[in-house]
């Protein structure tokens, strides 16, 4: 969907970019990732950030968590304050020096990096090559536990039924609703339950939640209560932005329903007594 | 730039945020709008059941736009010139003034004093019925759902379905009030009776008037597509027969149309292809026994060429009006056609509009989206919807002094204090330092999170920050790995 | 400057050192997904022609004449507007002087504008030629004459077409192909009765054209 990578002359009428092949994967594990936690996560979610760091070291994978990360810029960038954004995304491009793979515990923010960093970028050919080397080793998290790590998940909770909502940048960018859905299959006790309009936005969108909160606020109503109607008993999603949307929802209209991330769902399905001890 | 704007409905184009709060207290609109949107989805997605098939036809159609924009200009001429040797009249409008004034002209050299009109969204843009009507001329629609529309002095409230916000008892009523009609809610009934009413109409028409689907330049072709039978009735039965459309709308040849085509009718409406495929190139010719004696094509800037003249923004002008990004999008949906206060609802009619009226008249167009990229995702011709959308927020937010002026309106959303919270906001996430503190302080001071956050806490309860920041408990962990 | 010369100016200077995107067509992206044998091209124009209400009949040469008769007597049918010089329209007016009860036939042969109300008013059906069919999405092509006008096969609340097996192409791309050439001054795809969903997009037909729609297939032409 976004129109990046196209390299036409300015006035040049532009065409579509081809669709893009399916993404392929380095085959085994690298030894070391950087985390790319978020700004959400960092200051709400940061259980998920925790959860994902144990996900990957329980895969003998070392993680680097670089301290000065902040932000992906996705919020400037979609509010139209495309420079400040871009000083945002060149403040995050120092931080992964070294080769390693990016794990990011969000698929909008990973979306951004892979899909927008190169538009943010077009006229800087040195940093282009950067960008694009970035974009090419960034995972979101669930996507990379599948595809990378090849993960086996084992299952040690009690039968639970979950719903799965997923971002739209993620699933349009990313995918991540079918990786999300396979690592879920992987638990056998759990059973995903569809809800209504389920491919549906959730209503966050960023600035759109305060710009436009009657509309967001009817979204996200419709969004809670088709959770709700899917008799699932928990949400799990891998997006702190919509989580933020719909656990606040939740809140406010006294739905006694949890939003939590992939990462702390996953985790605390398959941590062994001897991992919860520790 | 352009001087003249639509009338009529930019009045509350404005009030676009006013209007949708309306909109989603209207619980019958709300579901008449989820029960129609759900069944437009399910039936395009029917028809396009080949993953591959839809997508290769998608890049072709984005393609044959795209190739058709690249030359427009020699194409309109190649058109212009076909057309007039084939004996159509064409003329150029830069504004929907000139194009009414074209219009009212043709009308008043006939003596004209009843019009009958086929579905013409640009019809729509020009507000040509009122126009026609201050001038005394009866303006009348014909197709089913623009008829119901006028009846009920509203506007159309999708491109395609301009009625589709109402359902059959609804429509019921307006027959019994306005047509003084029995009551039913019986659909058959009520085509029925609409029908007889304006089979008359038709008969008596003095001039018909038409939009345009393509306009082939090669073939100097007018290629209109509809279920009802009333685009053909208009453009054939009356003695006059006026199109009216945008300058965009033109393709390089008829081999063009065929992807496009396919592409129009399965997004919009789920059908391989509709009842009508109706190719106008000529008026009636010496032999022929029906046919207009006239024909003429009024093509229409409005803003267009604005669009036109950003690459980038130039993507909108692929549009070929299918309604299936409106179909998709959750705003859409909940708020119904009417709220936009713009003659183009819904995604593409937040990226057109701008164009057509203004930034300023449209400030809240670019930003009532969540940018979610359903509408990108469906557009036949892949007009990446929330980029231009994401790009049109740029614009508007601009300094109206800044350098690189790309469109009417720019800058309408300025606001240095926005601004400068911005280059706050830009400030604390580049110096990591800063940031740190920063989020130190909100996790220790996170008792003191205000509980009323202004909009957000309308529909969210407030968040609070965790006890500690990831970069807390991540150093702490890794130290202690290491 | 006039209002032409300003917009082509304009678009002119938008594109000022571009060069126009080469001629992107695939023909194979339109046609091949859209191929079928001569037998498949039959039951897949009935087939979706009959979805959107219309009558299909196969036929052939000899008796699609008395097939006719027989459709006009169920419906209490007794005028038909044909066109009297065509193959199809003297092959009916021969076989109509054969029957007992020969419906009136009716010729459109003056300007619409000295009928107009009896056409309107009076002409239950109509029977026309047909140039050719589509099978990929059911479709009739219909090129109005002369002979046989553009309304005849919009007024009349039964329009009844004549289809030759032959002709019936895989897909539009390729009847294109066959088109004449230059385009006529009007060329109609045809793919049902008039419909509309415009109320809560309930299907009725007969919203302004032909309320019914009978293909006769005549299979050995």
């Amino acid at each position: 969907m976004s129109n990046l990578f196209y390299n036409a002359a300015p006035q040049e009428t532009r065409v579509a970019p081809p669709r893009k092949p399916a993404r392929t994967y380095p085959t085994g594990k690298p030894t070391q990732v950087y985390l790319f936690g978020t700004c959400v996560v960092d200051l709400f979610f940061p259980e998920a950030g925790m959860d994902a760091i144990h996900l990957l070291e329980r895969e003998g994978i070392r993680v680097d968590f670089p301290q000065g990360q902040s932000c992906c810029g996705q919020p400037a960038y979609t509010s139209g304050y495309t420079e400040q954004a871009r000083e945002v995304a060149r403040a995050q491009l120092k931080l992964f020096a070294n080769d390693w793979p990016v794990v990011v515990t969000s698929g909008s923010c990973a979306g951004m990096f892979r899909e927008h960093y190169p538009d943010l970028f077009k006229d800087e050919p040195e940093m282009l090559a950067k960008v694009k080397h970035l974009a090419e080793r960034t995972y979101e998290l669930a996507e990379f536990l599948l595809h990378v790590c090849d993960v086996q998940l084992i299952d040690q909770g009690a039968p639970l039924q979950v719903a799965l909502h997923t971002s739209c940048s993620a699933r349009r960018e990313m995918n991540t609703h079918l990786h999300a859905r396979a690592l879920l299959s992987q638990l056998a006790q759990v059973e995903r339950v569809e809800h209504d309009h389920e491919s549906e936005c959730c209503g966050f969108g960023g600035t759109f939640s305060v710009r436009m909160p009657d509309i967001s606020g009817a979204m996200v109503a419709d969004k809670t209560q088709s959770l709700l109607a899917s008799g699932a008993q928990q949400v799990v999603s891998a997006d702190c932005g919509c989580l933020m949307n719909i656990n606040g929802s939740f809140e406010k209209q006294n739905i006694p329903l949890l939003g939590q991330h992939l990462a702390s769902f996953l985790w605390q399905r398959t941590q062994t007594k001897q991992e919860a001890s520790v | 730039m352009n001087s003249q704007r639509i009338h009529a409905v930019d009045v509350t184009a404005r009030n676009l945020k006013a209007n949708a709060r309306l909109s989603l207290k209207d619980q019958q609109l709300r579901h008449n709008m989820r029960s129609a949107m759900d069944s437009l989805i399910s039936k395009r997605i029917i028809s396009m059941p080949d993953e591959d098939e839809r997508e290769n036809l998608r890049e072709l159609g984005n393609k044959v736009r795209a190739r058709a924009l690249s030359e427009l200009p020699d194409l309109l001429e190649l058109l212009e010139a076909n057309l007039i040797k084939q004996g159509i009249q064409v003329h150029w409008a830069s504004s929907t003034d000139e194009a009414n004034a074209i219009v009212l002209k043709i009308a008043q050299t006939r003596n004209a004093k009843q019009v009958i009109k086929g579905k013409s969204m640009v019809s729509e843009e020009m507000a040509m019925n009122e126009h026609l009507t201050e001038h005394g001329i009866e303006a009348l629609e014909s197709d089913m759902g623009e008829y119901i529309i006028q009846l009920d002095n509203e506007k159309p409230t999708h491109i395609i379905m301009p009625a589709i916000h109402k359902n059959a008892e609804q429509v019921g009523r307006l027959f019994e009030h306005r047509l003084a009609l029995p009551y039913t809610n019986d659909v058959d009934s009520l085509i029925q009776s609409a029908r007889g009413i304006l089979r008359e109409k038709f008969f008596h028409a003095d001039i018909g008037i038409s939009g345009v689907n393509f306009a082939v330049a090669e073939t100097g072709t007018l290629l209109l597509v509809e279920n009802e039978g009333n685009g053909r009735m208009s453009t054939t039965v009356p003695p006059v027969h006026i199109a009216v459309t945008g300058i965009e709308k033109v393709v390089a040849n008829l081999q063009d149309t065929v992807p496009l085509l396919s592409l129009l009718t399965r997004s919009a409406l789920g059908q391989g292809i509709t009842t009508y495929v109706n190719m106008i190139s000529a008026p009636r010719q010496p032999g022929e026994l029906d046919g207009p004696e006239e024909v003429h094509l009024v093509l229409l800037d409005n803003g267009r060429s604005q669009a036109f003249a950003d690459s980038e923004l130039r993507q909108t002008l692929n549009c070929i009006r299918c309604g299936a990004c409106m179909n998709h999008c959750p705003v859409y949906t909940r708020i119904g056609g009417q709220a936009y206060g713009t003659v183009y609802p819904g995604p593409i009619g937040k990226i057109i509009s701008p164009h057509l009226l203004g930034l300023e008249n449209t400030p809240d167009h670019p930003s009532a989206s969540s940018l979610c990229g359903a509408c990108g995702e469906v557009c036949p011709v892949k007009i990446p919807i929330p980029a231009l959308l994401r790009r049109l927020r740029e614009e508007n937010v601009k300094s109206p002094q800044q350098a690189g002026q790309v469109m009417d309106g720019q800058g309408s959303r300025y606001s240095a204090k926005e601004r400068l919270l911005w280059k706050g906001w830009q400030y604390f996430n580049s110096q990591p330092l800063l940031y740190k503190t920063g989020t130190f302080l909100a996790t220790r001071l996170r008792a003191l999170t205000p509980k009323n956050l202004g909009p957000w806490t309308q529909h969210h309860s407030a968040p609070k920050p965790a006890a500690r920041s990831l970069h807390e408990l991540a150093k702490a962990h890794l130290e202690k790995q290491s | 400057m006039s209002a032409r010369d300003t917009i082509l100016a304009r678009l002119r200077r938008s594109l000022e050192g571009t060069t126009p995107i080469a001629d992107p067509f695939d023909a194979t992206l339109v046609d091949e997904p859209w191929r079928y044998t001569p037998a498949e091209r039959i039951t897949r124009l009935k087939a979706l022609m009959s979805a959107v209400h219309s009558e299909v009949l196969l036929t052939n040469s000899r008796e699609w004449p008395q097939l006719l008769t027989d459709i006009l007597a169920a419906r209490q049918i007794n005028t038909l507007l044909l066109a009297p010089h065509t193959v199809h329209g003297q092959a009916f007016s021969a076989h109509c002087q054969t029957t007992a009860n020969p419906v009136q036939l009716l010729a459109y042969d003056r300007p619409i504008e000295e009928w107009k109300r009896e056409l309107f008013d009076d002409v239950p059906a109509s029977f026309t030629g047909t140039l050719a069919g589509i099978a990929a999405t059911g479709t009739l092509i219909v090129q109005p004459s002369s002979a046989e006008p553009r309304l005849m096969s919009l007024v009349p609340p039964l329009h009844i077409a004549l289809l030759n097996a032959s002709q019936i192409y895989d897909n539009l791309y390729q009847a294109q192909q066959h088109w004449p050439k230059p385009m006529p001054s009007n060329l109609l795809l045809i793919s049902g009765p008039s419909k509309t969903a415009d109320i809560e997009q309930v299907l009725a037909y007969g919203a302004h054209g032909p309320k019914d729609l009978i293909v006769l297939i005549v299979e050995d032409a």
